[in-house]
């Protein structure tokens, strides 16, 4: 039987009739966690963007390695719109458990795909039901039945690439890309995929609005996720010493570096340059980065919330004992089992303030795919020129969904290795040196390193308690000017981290904020408001400390909104602080709930306070 | 050994070092306390053995043992880090610097309550280093409190007497695949000594625990810890020596019957001649039985109880560059600007 002969079933048509809508909208596929539809769903994706047309992804998934219901999210924009779409009009319902509430949440005017032998409980007149022949389709391909539930997803991606008029060289491209030229898996794929968009193009009346057309817009770009981005830039920049222990949704940059580590960065005899060590816990994670920071190497981690907690006491020992070290925070939600497979931001308090006493860290926020990488490098360069922990706040969103950006650029600037004395260097100086003298002004020190070749190289780190000299001193002038230096440096960083980015605009009177992925939103909002005529500016913080242009930014407005995705509004609370007399006027839109913000929701909080501003 | 002598007639070492350049800052410590011996122990041997103390990187945790480093060589680098993860600290340190000495020092409490766990992750590694516990059984720096070392029926200061069984961290080491375990005692300088050159030369994680009596909290009557305790219950398991490759002394100084010798991977010898019983310190199910032993007969058996250097360290199975990481040029740490067209092609 070839696939256009199985049997019809009847499609049931929506009773509203809506203009045609290409590549304006969003795609809901929801299975069932396990069932390998990522294959399928990132085929989709890359098939859209290879049609030109501005496409990322969302992956909003359990805590759970098989079973639970996974919802897998295309948004289609002409606009390039990036941020979170709430409410779908494509579905394809794959999951028995949650078909009802999917369809329930479909928008009205939507179409629904569903296998055949399980049609949605209830049947909406206001959304057009396309039945899928998921079973017989994936008969015909004739694979072996451990492979079928794998195979059955990219029915789904033949019946919409149908139904959505996509171009199929680009599906077929889309599919070659996923399985990296593996021919038999290809023609499997591809195979069952094209079979079932056969069988569409006989069976299924295309009444409906939504279209995906070609367009040029993603010309010399390129989709990837922010923790692959954020491996390949530390390769790039250099890393030496990476010591981790698995924790979601931070394990895919250790995956990433382990997999690129061996391509990159290997000598002709196979030997490595670097070394990738999975400790027992995050207490020995960064005991090892500490160690290895002190003896010299760029040296970093990657966790996330919990992890960091671990991490607290050896952060606060290497901010004092000035030992450079690199963290990646990739943020989720809540400690123990929280929601580690959803999106916060909430770990911004936590990460500054990192360990006990009056510390302060680094902390830079990327906020795309590109910035993933180019900070995998400043990363490593700012911790040795400050001497310090440095920790790269990126989030779930971020770093485990598919982004597109423009080619990863190569470094402009050779490795910043800051102070380091060598043995030459302190013959020069007859070993006079003191480790914690500040002989720059800038609050940062000389370093030397173990092994150093010279008598007078050694000195004694400990955390707290010492003098100049690195010598044991309990005196409060000693300890009270350290103190006072490290603030120094901490304002010494405030100039050298990326400054946040800011788009000013003549005569606006409101003032956005935002950082990190939740910027993906931004441009949409400020488009909405514009079209309801209030312009914004808009500041993209990109680091802590917080430093003068946020100054300026604040002064040079009425009002100001500091969104983002955690409820306390911790970032908004750093910026009242750095900005007292201000205070009053900055406001805070916040919001965790495990999902990306909204465009939608956060132009409506916004509303919201202006008519409260007004009235 | 190979002291020669200066034109001023101070002796010095192959290296030209004199005895007090290995020495440390004046301690701090209880007069008396066994630690100090210990440093002494240290300063005796990296001079004996001509160490370049540039080299070595002294890495402690937490405790008066921990402390200790800042009292022998000197001219080291150290760290001095945080409770129970001086190991975690190694191991970052010699993974990245493969020509570091590393000297770790920690206490009872420091390996055997809050740093078990990386006491034993490290050895699983096998990591290259030397790693000192100064075994007191007690916390000092807090003023007496039970560690994990503690035996049975140990008085404590503000009240009470332990109850809770000790951990032997000789025993815990082997279990996790320590290749050389040794115990001593602070006041067996001799014997400490050459085990802890010994321990120098062995090719991955030399663990030696040595009784080391803390004469304020832990040396009273009836307490297992103490110098008098030690004095009284040291078992030697056989006479010690040790035979750097550059010696000139060439064996058979005693009968083939009584005298093991084992030969470490860069051929320094390590001697050993038979005293009561038969022991083959190669052999790793008659270390553990003999601890058991001795746990049960409440011995206190000192010498090398267990060697062998078949693992590979850490850094060897990383199979990293021979030059250290720290010294690679910064063209051998970021690939080309080809290197990074490839990447890029590749996700087009």
């Amino acid at each position: 039987m070839a696939a256009t002969d199985v049997p019809v079933h009847p499609t049931t048509h929506a009773v509203v009739d809506l203009a045609p809508l290409s590549n304006d909208f969003s795609i809901t596929i929801a299975t069932v966690n396990g069932s390998g539809s990522q294959s399928a769903n990132n085929t989709l994706l890359r098939a859209i963007h290879r049609m030109g047309v501005p496409v990322s992804g969302k992956n909003i998934f359990p805590s759970n390695i098989q079973g639970l219901p996974t919802w897998f999210t295309v948004r289609v924009s002409k606009d390039g719109y990036l941020g979170r779409c709430e409410q779908a009009r494509i579905l394809v319902a794959m999951n028995r458990a949650s078909i009802r509430e999917d369809v329930a949440a479909l928008a009205s005017g939507g179409i629904c795909l569903f296998p055949v032998d399980f049609p949605p409980p209830v049947m909406r007149d206001d959304v057009t039901f396309y039945p899928m022949p998921v079973d017989e389709l994936v008969k015909l391909s004739g694979v072996e039945n451990r492979l079928k539930p794998y195979i059955a997803n990219m029915v789904y991606v033949g019946v919409l690439a149908y139904l959505l008029d996509m171009d199929l060289n680009e599906v077929e491209e889309a599919v070659s890309y996923h399985f990296s030229g593996k021919q038999k898996a290809i023609t499997l794929n591809y195979g069952t995929l094209k079979a079932a968009y056969d069988w569409s193009m006989v069976h299924l009346d295309r009444k409906h609005p939504y279209r995906v057309e070609p367009m040029d817009a993603t010309k010399g770009t390129f989709l990837i996720d922010g923790n692959c981005a954020a491996a390949l830039g530390a390769i790039f920049g250099g890393v030496q010493f990476v010591a981790w222990y698995p924790i979601t949704p931070s394990t895919s940059i250790v995956d990433n570096l382990s997999e690129y580590l061996p391509l990159l960065r290997r000598e002709a005899d196979g030997t490595a340059t670097y070394s990738i060590v999975q400790a027992e816990d995050e207490l020995a994670v960064m005991g090892m980065v500490v160690g290895a920071g002190w003896a010299g190497a760029r040296s970093m981690t990657a966790t996330s919330g919990p992890g960091l907690s671990l991490m607290a006491e050896f952060a606060g020992y290497a901010y004092f004992a000035e030992i450079p070290v690199v963290i990646w925070d990739v943020q989720r939600m809540g400690p123990s089992t929280g929601l580690p497979t959803r999106v916060a931001q909430d770990d911004i308090l936590a990460a500054y303030t990192l360990g006990h006493g009056d510390g302060r860290h680094v902390c830079l926020i990327p906020a795309t795919v590109a910035e993933c990488f180019e900070f995998g490098g400043t990363a490593l360069d700012l911790a040795e020129r400050l001497q310090t922990v440095v920790i790269v706040l990126s989030d779930l969103d971020l770093g485990m969904n598919l982004w597109p950006t423009r080619p990863f650029v190569f470094p402009d600037k050779p490795l910043d290795r800051g102070k380091v004395l060598s043995a030459e260097e302190l013959t020069a100086l007859q070993g006079k040196w003191q480790r914690y003298a500040d002989v720059d002004g800038d609050g940062v020190c000389y370093r030397t390193l173990p092994g150093t070749r010279h008598p007078e190289a050694a000195y004694f780190t400990r955390g707290t308690g010492h003098n100049e000299a690195a010598a044991y001193s309990e005196r409060p002038e000693d300890w009270s000017a350290n103190l006072i230096r490290l603030a120094k440096k901490h304002d010494y960083a405030r100039t050298v981290v990326p400054a946040p980015v800011i788009d000013l605009v003549a005569g606006a009177e409101i003032g956005l904020i935002s950082y990190g992925s939740t910027d993906a939103a931004l441009q949409e909002v400020r488009d909405l408001l514009a079209a309801a005529g209030v312009p914004t500016s808009y500041l993209r913080l990109r680091a802590l400390p917080l430093e003068s242009g946020l100054t300026d930014f604040i002064a040079g407005h009425k009002r100001i909104y500091v969104i983002e995705n955690n409820l306390d509004g911790q970032m908004h609370g750093l910026i009242r602080l750095h900005s007292p007399g201000t205070a009053g006027r900055i406001v805070s839109i916040a919001q965790c709930d495990g999902f990306p913000l909204s465009p939608r929701w956060i132009r409506e909080s916004i509303v919201a306070n202006e008519v409260k501003e007004i009235s | 050994m190979t002291t020669t002598l200066a034109p001023d007639a101070v002796p010095v070492n192959r290296i030209g070092l004199r005895k007090i350049d290995y020495n440390g800052a004046s301690s701090t410590l209880c007069n008396g306390c066994g630690h100090y011996s210990i440093a002494n122990v240290i300063v005796g041997a990296a001079y004996d053995l001509s160490l370049d103390p540039t080299r070595i990187a002294k890495i402690s945790g937490i405790g008066c043992s921990s402390k200790s480093p800042a009292y022998f060589l000197g001219t080291s680098h150290s760290i001095n880090g945080l409770h129970g993860r001086m190991p975690s600290l190694a191991t970052g340190a010699t993974t990245v610097n493969r020509e570091l000495i590393a000297i770790g020092v920690s206490g009872d409490g420091d390996t055997g309550s809050i740093g078990l766990g990386q006491f034993k992750h490290l050895l699983r590694r096998n990591v290259d280093m030397v790693y000192i516990i100064e075994n007191n059984g007690v916390y000092g720096l807090t003023k007496g409190q039970l560690s994990a070392t503690a035996d049975l029926g140990q008085k404590i200061r503000h009240g009470g007497v332990n109850g809770t069984p000790p951990l032997d961290l000789c025993m815990e080491a082997i279990i996790a695949g320590c290749g050389f375990v040794a115990r001593s005692f602070a006041g067996d300088s001799r014997q400490l000594q050459t085990l802890l050159k010994a321990a120098f030369s062995h090719r991955g994680t030399a663990v030696l625990n040595v009784l080391s009596p803390c004469v304020t909290f832990n040396n009273g009557e009836g307490s297992t810890k103490s110098y008098l305790w030690g004095k009284e219950h040291d078992q030697p398991l056989h006479e010690i020596s040790f035979i750097p490759l550059d010696h000139e002394e060439i064996r058979a100084e005693y009968g083939p019957d009584d005298i093991k010798e084992v030969t470490l991977h860069d051929g320094s010898i390590i001697r050993l001649k038979k005293t009561a019983t038969e022991y083959d310190p190669t052999n790793r199910l008659a270390a553990i039985t003999l601890l058991e032993e001795e746990r049960v007969g409440q011995h206190f058996t000192t010498g090398l109880l267990y060697v062998n250097e078949e693992r590979q360290t850490l850094v060897e199975h990383e199979n990293m560059v021979a030059l250290p990481l720290v010294h690679l040029p910064a063209e051998k740490l970021r690939p080309s600007r080809d290197a990074l067209d490839r990447i890029n092609a590749r996700f087009m």
